[in-house]
């Protein structure tokens, strides 16, 4: 009885969007107006297939792949290492806590404003590069558009990363590094067997989050490449469920991305379980 | 773990009842005769803002039983995205003045839209306004679903001063033929007059395509629009001639590949851009400009030039239970007096057959906007087929990998989307 209320929640905002998008994705299926009755037959796999076998969808999930590839370790090593600094007796904490902070809070559609000015082809990243700046410029370079958004998102989600590793390394006791030190253990040998296994709980709880936030990249390849270009280097699978459900009229093909969105996600958190022990 | 089976079951459950109570609800009476209180959603410019109110004020004050309630169309990241969320959730106005004639096939699929050609006078009234134009916003079961309003032809616009820095002759630009138009860009950028001689946005959005492709292969063909009969017409050599040229802009550098963050003509970044008689008013204080008709290969006189029409117009939502007097609104605020307001305040060319004859004062007075409204004349529409908006991003996707970036041939990138495009165009 208690948890009746959660079980609603969770039936309202999880399981009945889920379930109805596994509906549509067997269904030939479109959006209508209310009272406006048309045959929706079910389809089964058809949907899959044509998701499967369309070159722009196997695209966008290899980019999101190359994308996770940079970010994940990007995001776990660099938070890890930056949070361990800021957890120790740093002048300026405060103030360097407050900065990583910043792009994490700051409004998506500023940010990139700034990004898109740093790496155009006029821009302050090519006149320091001078002559080994790339041709095209970075976002529209189809080898380097998609490592480029991996690099800002790990830049502009970092800070909520660092925090999560800041919490945890509250919880590894003192006692610890001074066992490490009195065996003769150096600043890094101790980070190394005393702070990493420490704070593997959090790594897991980061590898996670990170691997699902980026899975559901949209905004930036929206924003920063111009809807995924150049020439669909940086298309990730939500941004081309948004151009087949919302603009083109295809829920039912936008559905079967979804799903197998969700599936491969699911797929590599249970690898993420795995791999860091959690078993 | 029973616990945990319970809370599963009962989630799943609860979500079954939810998905089983998400059906259709049946359909609406026949409102076609009915009247009274109305509400419409118009542009969120402020040019149609003032157009738009005096237009609602008019109408009130001679039907204080039929009052219309006129607002801005809400905020979204397209006009089109918002009136489909607004259909399927069944809460769209009466009347929304700025529908793009590429969503009504979806809009019309999703049923949507009510067929103007249901009203006694409604298939009359369009044709007798609008003339032999008014067929290409006809959709395939022969009704009208949209009253073809405004047209904005797009014209290539020059900015002369910096025609002049790059010694170019800023009254009589030379911009008619491919080869022209080529030299004349390499003058702009070579001389470093601009950073482009053109920047169309180079998106991979499917609407992108009307500002750079369609224009040139309307004024290529004389008229032919991307898809005729079913069969898609841009792998043709006129749509390769027009790919072609292009390419050659970007291979060369003279359109950028990369996107400009912001008006790059505005900003003089661009010395010309493809743009709608809306641009007087928006550049006029700021640049000294001049008005060309798009190139073609072999150079065609402005008086034969076609262009792209970039119309928006009205639709009838099939939520509006009072149709008549939608219905009578519409036909006021297209009237030859409320076409002269729309004219007056925004610059757009309403799609009627008279147009240059009937506001010939207005011409004479608004000279800079006489070569737009002579182009009206010339103009061709999207193609009003099933699948529209997925035709038109097969075609950009292709367009993108050939011209754009130069990792296809535009004649194999053409042929594989005219391959999709003619399965999308028979609707399956």
């Amino acid at each position: 009885m208690f948890i009746l209320p959660y079980a609603i929640f969770l039936a309202l905002i999880f399981a009945y969007p889920l379930i109805q998008a596994v509906w549509i994705s067997t269904h030939d299926f479109f959006f209508t107006a209310p009272g406006v009755s048309v045959p929706k037959p079910l389809v089964g796999f058809d949907n899959f297939a044509t998701v499967l076998s369309d070159p722009d969808v196997r695209r966008s999930f290899l980019n999101i792949a190359i994308f996770l590839v940079i970010n994940v370790p990007l995001t776990v090593l660099i938070a890890l290492v930056l949070a361990s600094a800021l957890n120790g007796a740093l002048r300026g904490r405060t103030f360097f806590r407050t900065a990583f902070f910043v792009p994490y809070v700051a409004a998506s559609v500023a940010v990139v404003g700034v990004w898109l000015w740093l790496f155009s082809s006029n821009g302050l990243v090519n006149t320091l590069l001078g002559p080994l700046a790339p041709d095209p410029a970075w976002l529209v370079n189809s080898a380097f558009a998609m490592p480029l958004i991996a690099v800002y998102v790990t830049w502009k989600q970092l800070g909520f990363f660092i925090l999560l590793y800041l919490a945890a390394l509250q919880a590894v006791p003192k006692e610890r590094y001074e066992s490490a030190a009195v065996d003769g253990a150096g600043a890094v040998r101790s980070w190394w067997s005393v702070t990493v296994p420490g704070v593997r709980p959090a790594t897991f709880l980061v590898l996670l989050l990170a691997t699902i936030t980026g899975a559901n990249l949209f905004t930036e390849p929206y924003l920063l490449t111009g809807g995924g270009g150049p020439n669909g280097a940086s298309m990730s699978p939500v941004l081309l469920m948004y151009q087949k459900g919302i603009e083109q009229g295809q829920p039912d093909v936008a559905a079967a991305i979804g799903v197998v969105l969700i599936l491969g996600v699911l797929l590599l958190s249970l690898g993420i379980r795995r791999a860091t022990g959690r078993d | 773990m029973r616990k945990i089976i319970t809370t599963v079951a009962a989630t799943a459950a609860a979500a079954l009842f939810l998905a089983a109570c998400g059906g259709d609800e049946g359909a609406g009476a026949d409102a076609t005769e009915a009247r009274g209180p109305i509400q419409i959603w118009y542009s969120n410019n402020a040019a149609e803002i003032e157009w738009g109110e005096a237009m609602v004020e008019a109408w009130n004050a001679d039907h204080p039983d039929e009052q219309v309630t006129a607002q801005e169309i809400p905020a979204g990241s397209s006009s089109e995205e918002v009136i489909g969320a607004a259909i399927t959730a069944g809460n769209t106005p009466c009347l929304i003045f700025n529908t793009s004639p590429a969503a009504i096939p979806q809009f019309q699929k999703a049923g949507g839209l009510v067929p103007l050609s249901d009203f006694e006078d409604g298939a009359s009234y369009i044709e007798a306004r609008t003339g032999d134009v008014a067929e290409q916003y006809k959709s395939e079961d022969g009704s009208y679903y949209q009253l073809p309003w405004k047209s904005n032809p797009v014209m290539i616009f020059y900015n002369k001063d910096m025609f002049a820095a790059a010694g170019l002759d800023p009254e009589a630009p030379s911009l008619a033929t491919y080869d022209e138009f080529l030299e004349t860009s390499r003058m702009l950028v070579e001389s470093e007059a601009a950073v482009a001689a053109i920047w169309p946005s180079p998106g991979g959005e499917f609407f992108q395509p009307w500002f750079d492709f369609y224009p040139l292969f309307a004024a290529e063909t004389g008229g032919t629009q991307m898809i005729e009969d079913g069969e898609p017409q841009f792998s043709s050599e006129a749509g390769l001639a027009v790919a072609e040229f292009w390419e050659t802009m970007y291979a060369e550098g003279l359109s950028q590949q990369e996107a400009y963050n912001g008006d790059a003509f505005g900003d003089a970044q661009s010395a010309m851009s493809i743009v709608g008689p809306w641009a007087i008013a928006a550049y006029d204080e700021t640049l000294n400009w001049g008005a060309v008709p798009v190139p073609t290969s072999a150079g065609t006189s402005a008086e034969e030039t076609w262009s792209f029409s970039d119309a928006k117009n009205v639709a009838m939502y099939s939520s509006c239970e009072n149709r008549a007097t939608a219905w009578d609104v519409m036909k006021l605020a297209t009237s030859e007096d409320q076409d002269a307001a729309l004219l007056e305040l925004t610059g757009q060319m309403p799609l009627r057959t008279d147009l240059t004859t009937t506001y010939a004062d207005y011409f004479a007075a608004n000279p800079a906007y006489e070569a737009f409204a002579d182009q009206a004349a010339r103009t061709v529409e999207v193609p009003n087929v099933p699948n529209s908006v997925q035709i038109w991003q097969e075609f950009r996707d292709a367009w993108t990998a050939s011209v754009i970036f130069g990792e296809e041939e535009p004649a194999a990138a053409f042929e594989a989307a005219a391959a999709s495009a003619a399965d999308l165009a028979a609707g399956s």
